[in-house]
């Protein structure tokens, strides 16, 4: 099996490296000696695909910005161009626009995982405030990328959401002129958006994935059972119930990487505008400012937010419906941050916690999903009426969860994973 | 344990100063990168308020500025007109009163202007953004009485000669006036508001 002297060549030029750089070291902690449960199920993958996306994300968006122009004059034309002139040009655009999609599919399970088997509880807090604050930094940069194609939903609904500044009492009309950089979105706006979603956000979101599974490898991954397997070691130290991430998970990503690539090559080649969900219609039209559309819905994966921004029309405590609205929006978002502290179950996973934790969350995982439909569909007093049970359901779920989670009876955890 | 000389308290003293002086500094380093995302010398120049001379402008006539990307319209209106706005019924109005916050503190009443003859409006349509039309004779459009003023073509919206939206039709609100005021009797400057005297 190989030439003796190069293997021993190349244990000399590791020595080598090790001496000034932790680089065996580092592997092992994370790859060869990283002990995860080994009861991974099916809800395991997306952490690992979430991680591809971004890499497609970067590669493609790095390559698109050597063709885009991000002026007001240029911008909608240079996309045009990069998808009828630039060679693959169609196909990188297309990879990047359904990867934003992609990206917000696969970090939606992800974290709907963590509900599931309490994935955020003690000691995984910070894991899961480093995710929250990835996703919502995500959805700045899914934002603000999606008004440099400069057509008419780009621009129309980026007047939607930075009106919503503007709803804030006082400050508003000040605050959303200092975003927009002039006294309507314009080229202005759109340089700004334009360095904010290729360089500041892409470098923030990087640290932070790093800060999530720093945080993760230091207290461990949870598993579908939310069993400790620190608790059961064998006379060498690793968990009993712990297998190497590599090669046993890289492995099995890989059968996930594959089916989500084939998936995802399915949508690039035959449905790259997702039906109109990935890349709305209007989008094919440039941005005019004197004309706005029939129809403003935001992309798929801001409508839930979005359907419990329009279900407020109502005012309350002196507040107008209009910022009441913001606030309950921001409040839908701010409540995921302090999960961990309003699930106060003595167990962690949903196959041990009682009853009423099952169907809050299934009314909540339901109600998430109506609210995205309703959120795409133009309002009527039917809808706006299922919109308001859907929100109330939204914040039950978590303000609730104080009381049922301690109160319901938990059934006994075992000592070992369960296969 | 021996302190080994150490004298703690001026160390601390010297800890804190450092802090406090490094937090200054860092905030006034922040000022020129948050006042820069503010709209810079052009787009205020761009933006900034434009003139009319309503010399010319013959009563029943309407002319047209753009302000900050939009049509302004400045109509001359007659007293006919006036009257036609002023006994017009107001429960086919949807906000006869202009109660909803489209226009200025300082423009009140059914005219919704500064001066009764000259109406200032933004041309563009509060339902979808088209820039209706201008009708201002009577029976100019097929609606009973109409008083005069504009018809949108696109969703078939109606307003007065005040820019006041009919009833049942899609647009909501009434035309949005913009801040404006007199320099003298014939220049207006549109996008400035009357000084509060």
């Amino acid at each position: 099996m190989g030439n003796p002297n190069k293997a021993k060549a190349e244990r000399g030029l590791m020595r080598w490296v090790d001496d000034r750089f932790p680089a065996t070291q580092m592997v092992q902690e994370h790859l060869t000696k990283y002990y995860a449960p080994k009861n991974f199920n099916f809800w395991y993958f997306f952490g690992s695909l979430a991680l591809l996306v971004l890499v497609n994300q970067i590669l493609t968006g790095v390559w698109l910005t050597m063709s885009y122009n991000p002026s007001a004059e240029g911008a909608f034309a240079s996309v045009e161009y990069i998808m009828r002139d630039v060679e693959w040009g169609w196909l990188i655009r297309y990879m990047h626009s359904t990867g934003a999609s992609a990206f917000f599919v696969v970090v939606y399970l992800h974290m709907f995982r963590g509900l599931l088997y309490g994935s955020y509880k003690a000691p995984r807090e910070l894991v899961w405030i480093f995710g929250m604050t990835i996703y919502l930094l995500l959805m700045a940069e899914a934002f603000m990328g999606y008004l440099l194609p400069w057509g008419q939903m780009s621009y129309w609904g980026a007047q939607v959401i930075i009106s919503l500044f503007s709803a804030i009492p006082g400050i508003g009309p000040d605050l959303a002129q200092w975003v927009r950089g002039d006294f309507l979105i314009s080229g202005i706006t759109l340089n700004r958006f334009f360095a904010l979603h290729v360089v500041a956000l892409p470098i923030v979101i990087l640290a932070l994935v790093v800060l999530h599974l720093i945080a993760l490898h230091e207290v461990g991954s949870n598993n579908p059972d939310g069993i400790d397997i620190k608790d059961k070691k064998d006379e060498s130290g690793k968990p009993l119930d712990g297998i190497p991430f590599h090669p046993y998970y890289t492995v099995k990503d890989i059968v996930g990487v594959a089916v989500f690539l084939f998936v995802f090559a399915v949508v690039i080649f035959y449905f790259p505008e997702g039906g109109g969900y990935f890349i709305e219609k209007p989008n094919f039209e440039p941005a005019n400012p004197l004309k706005t559309p029939d129809h403003i819905a935001p992309v798929w994966y801001f409508t839930p937010f979005y359907a419990i921004l329009r279900a407020i029309n109502f005012s309350l405590f002196g507040l107008d419906a209009k910022f009441l609205g913001v606030v309950c929006m921001g409040g839908a978002i701010a409540v995921l941050f302090v999960l961990p502290w309003l699930d106060r179950s003595p167990v962690r996973s949903m196959r041990y916690k009682g009853w009423m934790s099952k169907v809050m969350l299934a009314l909540f995982a339901v109600s998430f999903v109506i609210l995205g439909i309703l959120g795409v569909l133009p309002s009527t007093a039917g809808r706006t009426l299922l919109a308001q049970v859907c929100t109330l359901i939204y914040f039950a779920f978590f303000l609730l969860m104080p009381f049922y989670t301690r109160l319901e009876k938990t059934k006994p955890v075992p000592e070992r994973v369960t296969g | 344990m021996a302190d080994n000389g150490v004298n703690k308290g001026r160390r601390r003293f010297l800890v804190g100063a450092t802090t406090v002086v490094g937090a200054v500094g860092a905030v006034g380093v922040a000022v020129p990168f948050v006042a820069s995302w503010q709209p810079s010398a052009r787009a205020r120049a761009a933006g900034a308020p434009v003139q009319a001379d309503v010399s010319k402008l013959e009563a029943g006539q309407r002319m047209t500025v753009e302000w900050r990307g939009r049509p302004v319209w400045i109509i001359n209106r007659s007293p006919e007109m006036i009257e036609r706005i002023e006994d017009f019924d107001a429960s086919r109005l949807a906000d006869p009163d202009s109660e909803e916050p489209q226009q200025p503190g300082y423009v009140s009443g059914p005219l919704r202007s500064i001066r009764p003859e000259i109406g200032v409006l933004i041309g563009i349509c509060t339902h979808l953004g088209c820039s209706p039309l201008f009708r201002p004779e009577p029976d100019a459009v097929e609606v009973d009485n109409w008083p005069g003023g504009f018809f949108c073509p696109c969703h078939g919206s109606f307003f007065d000669l005040a820019g006041r939206v009919f009833r049942n039709v899609p647009a909501p609100t009434n035309l949005e006036v913009p801040p404006y005021r007199f320099e003298t009797d014939d220049i207006i400057i549109v996008g400035e508001d009357e000084e509060t005297a």
